[in-house]
């Protein structure tokens, strides 16, 4: 029940807190981006990471967007699409109203010549992974083709597009991995430092490893927006420093890690400033079945019910995450409310032990990042609790790109981890069919008949009701089988300050803004 | 000299090799790649097929001496590679850095020459007195403090307290903006300049020309000025020289604390997310600045003691 206020306040705050007063034009926002200490340049196309995301919503755009307030992909670059053959042809008529910041309108040429360019497999551009959903771009990726044949402009702002799957295109093509460029521009040098998009803010500089400056941008096709003259992101990666910056008022966004969250809830003033969301990320332990104990569904269930993820959450994590209930995370429109958390028994964790052959406990070694919120801290609270079912723990500490690394090889016996687990039910869950190799997202080998045959069926329904209600079987079985220790859904938490307007309840990555719904009132330090 | 500078300079070529080569091997058997860091944050599923053709397209599936030799190749022609990260030259990319890590360095070396040095002297000249012991009690307290600690403080109280300066960022590269992280990174040098001049002032003041100097009838004023302090700067001037090298490898902590754009930073990020040429790069600038800056400073010592011959 607190989950859903939360949530749903946050989605009011979004939904009406622009509304409920006359958006000002005018003034600076000045934003953060708090995942490094620098951007990995201006072509957005080189990079998955969300700090480089950060900056490029305020340049480019996308076929489509992501509606936080609906919780849904939307259409962004196009007024119009029509499915047919099966779901798999998709005909977008293209905005008639979108502009590059070089003046020039957007036309599927625009559009053809961004799916081709990330389909070049010399580049290897991490967006590939989308495009490949198109018909014929795996040909292009492989040197066999020149053109995506599934690519067909039917006239400068029509464009059909078909399908390799009968997926919701919208969640392949919202991301910045994904942005429309200029084909005439793009294929310059200066391209990949002075960027050029249909974004609601211009370039005006990068100063790498400080800040990202962009100014409004005149022709946007949304009418009367943007709302701010300029956006200035600086490049925050230390959380105490954004924690001062933003005491004094230097910024007007800060993402909160937990340490901050318990500071900022028990400030009077600074409370009133906090947007929290259910992000779709989901932290577990997984468990390698090539690892004898582990191949047993019963010790995957025991090591479920011999950890108290209650007290670690409140305690550890210190209440900046809600507690997970199976696979799919609370903003997932397959969620299944009705589920329950594996209850800390730990009795009935040594029987269900003794009952799989392991009475005298096993040993296994856990490899972890020193993530403070997923990594090992977390692991060291564990250790006492399995313990005390006889399952011992060796820690293998790790770097962060070593972890990724290692779960994709299945080097390991057990890990933790945060993976994203949504917005899309669909590609979420499609992780655990035994068809997705451990190198994809199926890290722990996932195999089971059944989730097999209800995501098949899945993938072949139009029905979206019949769709949701099959993945949420799906997400009912992988809890049942306990292919992973569920420990929680990331809640994401912003501060802000009281003069900055218009934030929105962004499941799919908090620091994520539509910069130009985001507006300050008179009070702000940089108003004017 | 010319001899000398030669010498120094030729020395320089077997350090850069072996530097060079120290890196390339170490960053060749720690695990993790470039394109497995693209998905470390867990939000992104880099795809094996994706992973693979990076890997094959930034040449990390030669072997490792067919790797060393293209490097050394490069190296030799000043070619320090492309980054992975932003598939620029890294000499772009260092250049972009440099400018504000030389700022913050030099800034921080100048608040602990112009402070460190007087206070090591002052103390010195009246040992035992109050000045005496509260400026080592400073001195032991400033080479303590971690500088992310201290940076912090400073930012408290400067920033968010008194409202003085900026708490974060580079702005327009102006003075206000340099301070906090200037001070924050030029407390620790200040705190052992002040300690070696003193020392070093201290056994000067002991030495027999200086005994010799006073019974000639010089006035105190002409004892500092002739022979404590021309001696005790060839000390103080070496102390200085290793100082500033080391500063850069130190700006690291302050450089992410402070948001301040420069190598320090590029140098966490990139070996986090094993951009090796920039890593490679970065490393290599701060050996050949440390290099640079101790040559002259020897020079500067010849200069200044006739008594020190290079030949």
């Amino acid at each position: 029940m607190r989950k859903t206020i939360i949530i749903a306040a946050a989605f009011m705050l979004g939904a009406t807190g622009s509304q409920a007063q006359t958006p000002r034009k005018g003034g600076t926002i000045r934003y953060t981006a708090a995942y490094g200490s620098s951007f990995s340049g201006m072509d957005i196309h080189t990079t998955p990471r969300a700090q480089d995301e950060i900056w490029a919503r305020a340049i480019h755009r996308s076929l489509y967007n992501w509606d936080s307030a609906a919780n849904k992909p939307v259409l962004e670059l196009a007024s119009a699409v029509t499915v047919s053959d099966g779901g798999l042809a998709h005909t977008f008529k293209l905005r008639d109203d979108a502009f590059f910041h070089h003046g020039r309108k957007l036309t599927a040429d625009d559009v053809i010549f961004t799916f081709t360019r990330l389909m070049d497999g010399s580049k290897a551009y991490p967006g590939a992974r989308f495009v490949r959903l198109i018909k014929g771009a795996v040909e292009v990726e492989k040197g066999q083709a020149q053109a995506i044949s599934g690519l067909r402009k039917i006239d400068d702002s029509t464009l059909e597009m078909t399908l390799t799957e009968k997926v919701d295109p919208g969640y392949y093509f919202m991301t910045a991995g994904t942005s429309i460029y200029p084909a005439d521009e793009a294929v310059k040098d200066s391209f990949a430092t002075k960027p050029i998009g249909l974004g609601p803010f211009k370039f005006v500089e990068h100063v790498p490893g400080s800040r990202f400056v962009a100014e409004r941008w005149e022709k946007f096709y949304k009418p009367g927006k943007p709302y701010a003259d300029k956006v200035v992101i600086a490049i925050m990666g230390e959380a105490a420093a954004r924690d001062v910056a933003f005491r004094n008022k230097e910024i007007d966004a800060a993402i909160l890690g937990p340490a901050q969250y318990v500071a900022y809830q028990a400030d009077p003033n600074l409370s009133k400033g906090l947007l929290e969301v259910a992000e779709v990320f989901t932290r577990h332990m997984g468990m390698n079945p090539s690892f004898k104990p582990f191949a047993d569904k019963r010790v995957r269930q025991a090591i479920n019910h011999a950890i108290d993820t209650d007290l670690i959450i409140r305690r550890l994590v210190r209440g900046k995450a809600f507690r997970a209930t199976g696979w799919l995370p609370i903003s997932s429109p397959a969620y299944d409310k009705d589920l329950k958390p594996y209850a800390y028994d730990p009795e009935k964790a040594k029987k269900l032990l003794a009952e799989a052959g392991f009475a005298q406990g096993f040993e296994f070694e856990w490899t972890a990042s020193a993530n403070e919120s997923w990594g090992v801290p977390i692991v060291e609270a564990v250790i006492p609790m399995l313990e005390k079912v006889g399952v011992k723990v060796k820690i293998k500490p790790v770097e962060a790109t070593v972890l990724a690394e290692v779960i994709r090889k299945g080097d390991y016996q057990a890990y933790i981890y945060s993976v994203n687990s949504g917005p899309d039910p669909q590609a979420a869950l499609k992780c655990f069919h035994s068809a997705t190799p451990a190198s994809a997202c199926n890290y722990t080998t996932f195999k089971n008949a059944e989730v097999d045959k209800l995501l098949d069926e899945a993938g072949a329904m139009d029905d979206p009701a019949k769709k949701i209600a099959n993945l949420k079987k799906v997400d009912a079985i992988i809890y049942e089988e306990a292919p992973v220790w569920f420990f929680n859904y990331n809640k994401a938490v912003m501060a802000y300050q009281p003069w900055l307007k218009g934030l929105q309840p962004n499941a799919t990555e908090l620091a994520f803004q539509d910069y130009e719904s985001l507006w300050v009132d008179e009070s702000s330090p940089a108003a004017k | 000299m010319f001899a000398f500078l030669l010498r120094r300079v030729l020395q320089t070529v077997p350090i850069i090799l072996a530097v060079a080569l120290l890196i390339f091997v170490l960053f060749s058997v720690i695990p993790g790649t470039f394109a497995s860091s693209l998905g470390d944050d867990g939000r992104n599923v880099m795809d094996a097929q994706v992973i693979e053709r990076i890997n094959r397209q930034l040449g990390l599936g030669d072997p490792l001496h067919v790797r060393f030799g293209n490097y050394v190749l490069q190296l030799a022609s000043f070619d320090l590679g492309t980054s992975f990260r932003t598939r620029q030259p890294v000499t772009a990319v260092l250049a972009a850095r440099m400018w504000p890590t030389l700022q913050l360095c030099f800034a921080a070396m100048v608040i602990a020459i112009v402070l460190g040095v007087p206070l090591g002297f002052v103390a010195a000249l009246k040992p035992g007195s109050l000045i005496d012991t509260l400026s080592m009690v400073g001195a032991v307290s400033g080479l303590s403090l971690p500088k992310f600690w201290l940076g912090l403080l400073l930012m408290y109280l400067f920033a968010l307290k008194l409202g003085w300066l900026p708490s974060f960022g580079y702005g327009d590269g102006g003075l206000r903006y340099i301070v906090l992280p200037a001070v924050a990174l030029g407390v620790a040098p200040l705190a052992l300049l002040a300690r070696t001049t003193r020392a070093a002032v201290l056994e000067i003041l002991n030495a027999d020309f200086v005994r010799t100097a006073r019974s000639k009838g010089m006035s105190e004023r002409q004892v500092v000025h002739w022979h404590l302090a021309r001696n005790a700067l060839v000390i103080v001037l070496t102390t200085v020289g290793l100082q500033f090298g080391s500063v850069i490898g130190q700006a690291v902590i302050v450089e992410k604390l402070f948001a301040w754009p420069g190598l320090g930073s590029l140098l966490v990020d990139s070996v986090s997310l094993r951009d090796i040429p920039v890593v490679q790069g970065s490393i290599l600038v701060i050996v050949l600045f440390f290099l640079f800056v101790n040559t002259l400073v020897d020079v500067l010592c010849a200069l200044i003691d006739p008594r020190i011959k290079y030949s």
